[in-house]
């Protein structure tokens, strides 16, 4: 497959709120609760962002990184579960404000939190059947849990967007390959006109997130006749902290090899934003050569696997924007009643 | 505002497209028709400004219009761009002591308001102050 990640670029937003807090507003114990989420803090989306300015933010890093004049993007897609309209697209407003309108296609991705990753593959197919020069596909989240329900620990807001095209010297990164997982599994739901996300409790993890993201990477791996020994990093979809741990363990990947893009104990899960953040903070330190396994999860369910090797383009391209442990380090911690404000969960 | 007003806009509001004098070179935000001191002879052309300014003045805001009431207080510039307009925004996360006269700036695009829980959404653009160590720093 002749198909490269030419630019990427990563956003979340610098609110935070600790764990701590949320257990002291509902009588939970704190320490534990750390222990069992795998998460110490989350980020939150200021009361003036959305799913539309995060993935503008990350879209803009992506194309900083990518040098690559807007107008020539000739697709944009927006993996999400938070678009701000029901029926209007999150895809149009963003490929306006980057600049990328008129001459394009532009559609949402709906599937919980893998969408985005799916945005990859729909460019991905595009690219190399020539129909675009370059597509965006995003991934964002301002992910929404019902207050005092056991998701609100996690539930973060954050994106990041790759732009793909063909493979050359200017990529950071080829696609070797993907393959994906999908069944019908009702481990997560929301209604048409409900706020907040229903699911079915913890035993779902069994046949939802680890049945489907095993299968991916193993059925990606078997494909290339790969095993974990051959992959520097991994990035797997990070629902909570514990999760992606056990998935990497389960298929024999080492704790260094998804160190660096395992970032759920520090912003949370940010959903359609997780893996590919994951996969974006892994760039942002890794060398020419090396080999990367990403993949994410939706509940409903599906996992995509990608198996990519780092290009030389990385190393002029990586400093051309924000990394993920900038947005990490800058940050503010607000309390929980600040939280409920900038999430507009007061009644009034 | 109605909708068709910006929607007219957008192209103002979403990527700060301003206008350019082809005869003295200089840069109008919000556009211009008519270059003011080459009159005829100058040709304004569609111009994308970058974004990045500096803050020119600035106040910090404690009573303000409905649609701002959720975000008080908050701080409003205004910026010079770097090629030479100065424009009115309000400075996103961030609060008033954080701010100096000076500082530097990148627009950045956030949802302005909203015409109530049914109508559209505006987006624009506010400043963010560039800080060197964290994510602004690009
Ligand atoms: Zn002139």
């Amino acid at each position: 497959m002749e198909v490269g990640i030419v630019g990427y670029g990563a956003y979340i937003p610098r609110y935070r709120l600790r764990v701590e807090e949320i257990a002291r507003m509902w009588g939970a114990d704190p320490q534990q609760t750390k222990r069992s989420f795998g998460v110490e803090e989350k980020a939150v989306a200021g009361p003036d962002e959305d799913t539309v300015t995060i993935s503008v933010e990350a879209a803009k890093n992506a194309l900083r990184r990518g040098g690559v004049d807007p107008s020539l993007v000739g697709a944009v897609y927006v993996g999400s579960e938070s678009h701000p309209y029901a029926v209007k697209p999150t895809a149009t407003i963003v490929a306006e404000a980057v600049g990328a309108t008129p001459e394009m296609t532009a559609a949402d991705f709906e599937f919980a939190c893998k969408a985005g990753t799916a945005g990859i593959q729909a460019c991905m197919g595009m690219v190399e059947a020539g129909m675009i020069k370059y597509g965006m596909a995003i991934g964002a989240d301002t992910a929404q849990s019902s207050p005092g329900d056991p998701l609100e620990y996690a539930a973060a807001a954050g994106g990041a967007a790759f732009l793909v095209g063909k493979l050359d010297r200017e990529a950071v990164a080829s696609i070797e390959a993907t393959y994906s997982y999908t069944t019908d599994t009702p481990d997560f739901w929301r209604r048409e006109m409900r706020p907040y996300p229903r699911h079915g409790g913890r035993f779902t993890g069994r046949p939802g997130y680890f049945k489907h993201t095993l299968s991916a990477a193993q059925g990606l791996m078997r494909k290339l006749g790969l095993t974990p020994r051959d992959f520097d990093h991994a990035v797997f979809h990070q629902p909570n902290g514990r999760f992606p741990v056990e998935v990497a363990s389960e298929l024999g990947f080492s704790m260094s090899q998804i160190r660096a893009g395992l970032l759920s104990p520090k912003i949370g899960n940010t959903y359609s934003g997780a893996a590919m953040l994951g996969l974006a903070a892994i760039l942002d330190g890794a060398k020419e050569g090396e080999r990367i396994l990403a993949v994410s999860y939706g509940s409903g369910a599906g996992s995509d696997a990608f198996s990519l090797i780092v290009r030389e383009g990385i190393e002029r391209k990586r400093d051309l924007a924000p990394k993920v442990s900038d947005y990490l380090e800058d940050k503010v911690y607000i309390d929980y009643a600040t939280y409920c404000k900038f999430t507009r969960k007061l009644v009034r | 505002m109605h909708v068709p007003r910006f929607w007219r806009e957008i192209p103002n509001r979403y990527t700060l497209v301003g206008t350019r004098c082809g005869h003295c070179n200089k840069v109008f935000f919000p556009p211009r028709a008519i270059c003011p001191r080459c009159r005829r002879v100058g040709q304004l052309e569609p111009f994308r400004l970058s974004g990045r300014g500096r803050i020119h003045s600035f106040t910090t805001v404690y009573s303000g219009p409905r649609d701002f009431k959720d975000q008080l207080p908050y701080v409003l510039a205004i910026v010079e761009l770097e090629e030479g307009p100065r424009v009115m925004a309000q400075v996103t996360d961030c609060n008033g002591e954080e701010v100096k006269i000076g500082d530097e700036v990148e627009m950045v695009f956030r949802r302005i308001k909203e015409e109530g829980e049914e109508g559209i959404i505006h987006y624009g653009f506010k400043a963010r102050l560039v800080r060197k160590a964290g994510a602004g720093g690009s």
